[in-house]
């Protein structure tokens, strides 16, 4: 499903992704974990389509079609999802207006008939009531006064909204107390499916405890240094990234 | 040199000299008004119109907007009216509308019956044969600046409202300036008084079809201690008129004034608002949304706040997103006077330039000679925000309709305290409507 080789990245000519191949296919999920600043978040911006980031060899595809042309709308359209690790705020854009918007477009580009406004109400109250996330929230500006667990839980519903191919979540564990962890890993496991993937970006294990992993991927130094099952990240939680840090070089 | 001796006449400065010559006679208000009107007059006959010389229209030279005078509007014949009616917008908004075609009072369009207690309304003319001088020499208002000059000069039609003490007007008064039909000007002027702990909302729209017609409108509010009004205006002109405006208010001790804009229309537009207070503790709240796109439209806002009584506020704020080759111009003064302390001001003007060619200049002044006073300002450039662009088009927003979004939000905060559903979401309509007509 998601096929990338040989990739590299630069932001501002300074090599961040230098040779990274990872191959996800349809119904596994796969985690990256790696140290701080090792490119993670970088993979998936460049996944996604920022325009800051410019990759200088490599390819990266999606179901067989070159991702790495397409402008960002494009890719999402396609089946690619990048959940944040920083969801922005943008005030002035109701959450539920996004929301619409988002989905709406997804449907035009896919040829279908935009949903009327009821329908679409009665869908999104409902996944949000199980991802915890209340009416007036959905009514405030897009992540305006969202704590930090809120807007990890608003990527989520948007996710389950746009029912995507590819799953890119970079730290969503990250800032979500216990309780919205399991809301959040239960968001995501109903929507593990035979035609969907999953890359989970994560430092703990505590997350692969609820969504369970089929491959464990460490990165370093913007490469896949080492790829296991999920015994892998138990043995990180107990050694830490010391022997990656070194070898990367 | 004398400086106010200009003997080379542009075109339109001739022609503005005939055509006031040969309305003058014919203009509303006796022998009384005529003494004001051509004093007024005799501003824009000695100095000319301003250019980009005269300090406090550098950034719009009123003379290369003006190439040529337009002459006055004819009374609007059948055919006109029922093009204005077309034209007429707010429908789903419940309000009494009074309506002006090229100008002039339309009765058929209007609704001026059965008014509530406490409201009074008559037509300009009506009022010029009473008090002239009152009505056509306005306080608090630089009779000197050329827009208000031409206005006094040429007001052939207008309104006089009027609010008696403690009567509070539900029903705002929508009224509606159309433009239709030949190239031509049209003056107006509402003048609003409201007594002592009165109320009153008054909504304003300027429309039109594409014509290269001129309009000049003035509104004048006195508002007493303890009174309110609300002025919300659309200015959504056809986009080959010169649009200027002049908005003019005197607040009481206590009393309460908010104007909201959105501006989206006209191949020019000039927006003065002079602010004078009069009473202590005061309050006054301006906001402004523009939108301006294609060829080089251009808006001026010029914000002129008199305080000089105690413990009076007053906030500005002013959001333009601007494309093409469009060009917008703040300006804005905050005099505080001596006797004004503990006077709050503060004042915002922030610009989105959405196209390499697009110009904003700001140029936010304060005058303060009072120690005791809280003051700001600050005046923001800038584009679209790359981050938050990426946000919406990862979720699969292209990014026309994404920047739209944006767009949207970034003036959407100018109108957000509108409190009248129908008319705000009327706003944002117009608002959605401009963004997606640009894309
Ligand atoms: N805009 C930028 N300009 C310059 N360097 C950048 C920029 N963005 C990221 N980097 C650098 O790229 C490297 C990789 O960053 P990235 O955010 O991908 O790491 P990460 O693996 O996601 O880290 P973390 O675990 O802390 O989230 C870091 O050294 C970072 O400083
Ligand atoms: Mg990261």
């Amino acid at each position: 499903m998601l096929s990338i080789k040989n990739l590299h990245a630069s932001i501002e000519d300074k090599p961040i992704l230098r040779g990274l191949d990872l191959e996800v296919k349809a119904g596994e999920v796969h985690a990256i974990m790696g140290p701080n600043g090792s490119g993670k978040s970088t993979l998936s911006y460049v996944l996604a389509g920022k325009p800051d980031y410019e990759v200088t060899d490599g390819s990266a595809t999606l179901e067989g079609e070159d991702l790495l042309a397409l402008e960002a709308d494009e890719r999402a359209i396609r089946g690619l999802f990048l959940a944040f690790q920083y969801p922005l705020e943008i005030p002035g854009v109701a959450t539920m207006t996004f929301l619409k918007t988002a989905l709406n477009a997804q449907r035009r580009a896919r040829g279908e008939d935009e949903l009327p406004t009821p329908a679409f109400m009665k869908l999104v109250r409902e996944k949000a009531d199980g991802l915890g996330i209340s009416t007036d929230m959905l009514k405030r500006g897009l992540n305006v006064g969202f704590s930090g667990g809120e807007k990890k839980r608003n990527e989520v519903l948007q996710m389950a909204l746009l029912e995507p191919k590819l799953c890119v979540l970079d730290e969503t564990d990250s800032g979500l107390d216990i309780d919205a962890l399991k809301i959040v890993s239960e968001g995501v496991n109903a929507l593990r499916a035979k035609n969907r993937g999953f890359v989970v970006i994560t430092h703990y294990q505590r997350l692969l405890d609820h969504i369970r992993p089929d491959i464990v991927h460490v990165m370093a130094k913007g490469r896949i240094v080492r790829t296991g099952g999920p015994e892998l990240a138990h043995e990180l939680e107990a050694q830490g990234y010391a022997a990656y840090a070194a070898d990367a070089a | 040199m004398n400086a106010d001796i200009r003997p080379i006449r542009t075109a339109a400065e001739s022609s503005l000299g005939d055509i006031f010559a040969a309305a003058r006679e014919e203009l509303p208000g006796g022998e009384a008004a005529l003494r004001v009107r051509d004093e007024a007059f005799a501003v824009v006959g000695r100095k000319g119109l301003p250019n980009r010389r005269v300090e406090d229209w550098k950034y719009t030279d009123l003379r290369a907007l003006m190439r040529e005078a337009r002459p006055l509007a004819d009374t609007p014949g059948a055919d006109e009216v029922e093009a204005a009616r077309a034209l007429l917008p707010f429908g789903e908004v419940a309000a009494r509308r009074v309506v002006f075609v090229n100008g002039r009072l339309s009765p058929d369009l209007s609704d001026m019956d059965t008014l509530e207690e406490g409201l009074s309304i008559a037509p300009l003319a009506v009022a010029l044969a009473g008090d002239a001088v009152s009505a056509l020499a306005l306080k608090g208002v630089p009779n000197d600046n050329a827009v208000v000059a031409l206005n006094t000069a040429f007001a052939a039609d207008g309104l006089v409202i009027a609010v008696s003490d403690g009567a509070k007007i539900d029903r705002p008064i929508h009224v509606a300036n159309i433009q239709t039909g030949a190239a031509h000007a049209s003056y107006g002027r509402v003048l609003v008084s409201v007594g002592k702990g009165g109320s009153i909302t008054l909504i304003e729209s300027h429309v039109g079809d594409s014509g290269a017609h001129q309009t000049n409108t003035l509104i004048g509010l006195d508002i007493a201690d303890g009174a309110s009004a609300k002025v919300l205006k659309l200015q959504d002109e056809g986009l080959g008129t010169l649009h200027l405006a002049t908005l003019a208010a005197r607040l009481g001790a206590k009393a309460f004034f908010e104007s909201v804009s959105l501006a989206t229309g006209s191949s020019a537009a000039r927006q003065q608002i002079y602010l004078d207070f009069a009473g202590d503790k005061a309050k006054a709240e301006v906001f402004g949304a523009g939108l301006a796109a294609g060829g080089k439209r251009h808006l001026d806002t010029t914000l002129v706040i008199d305080h000089r009584t105690l413990g009076c506020s007053s906030r500005e704020l002013f959001k333009t997103a601007l494309d093409g080759e469009a060009r917008s111009v703040f300006q804005g003064r905050i005099t505080v006077r001596p006797g004004a302390q503990k006077t709050d001001g503060k004042m915002m003007a922030n610009a989105l330039l959405l196209s390499e060619t697009a110009e904003a200049d700001a140029k936010p002044e304060l005058e303060i000679f009072a120690d005791d006073v809280v003051c700001g300002h600050g005046a923001t450039v800038g584009a679209i925000d790359d981050e938050l662009l990426f946000y919406l088009m990862a979720r699969g927003i292209p990014k026309a309709e994404a920047e739209g979004l944006l767009v949207q939000a970034f003036v959407g905060e100018a109108l957000e305290s509108v409190d009248d559903d129908a008319l705000r979401d009327a706003l944002s309509a117009r608002a959605e409507r401009w963004l997606s007509e640009r894309v």
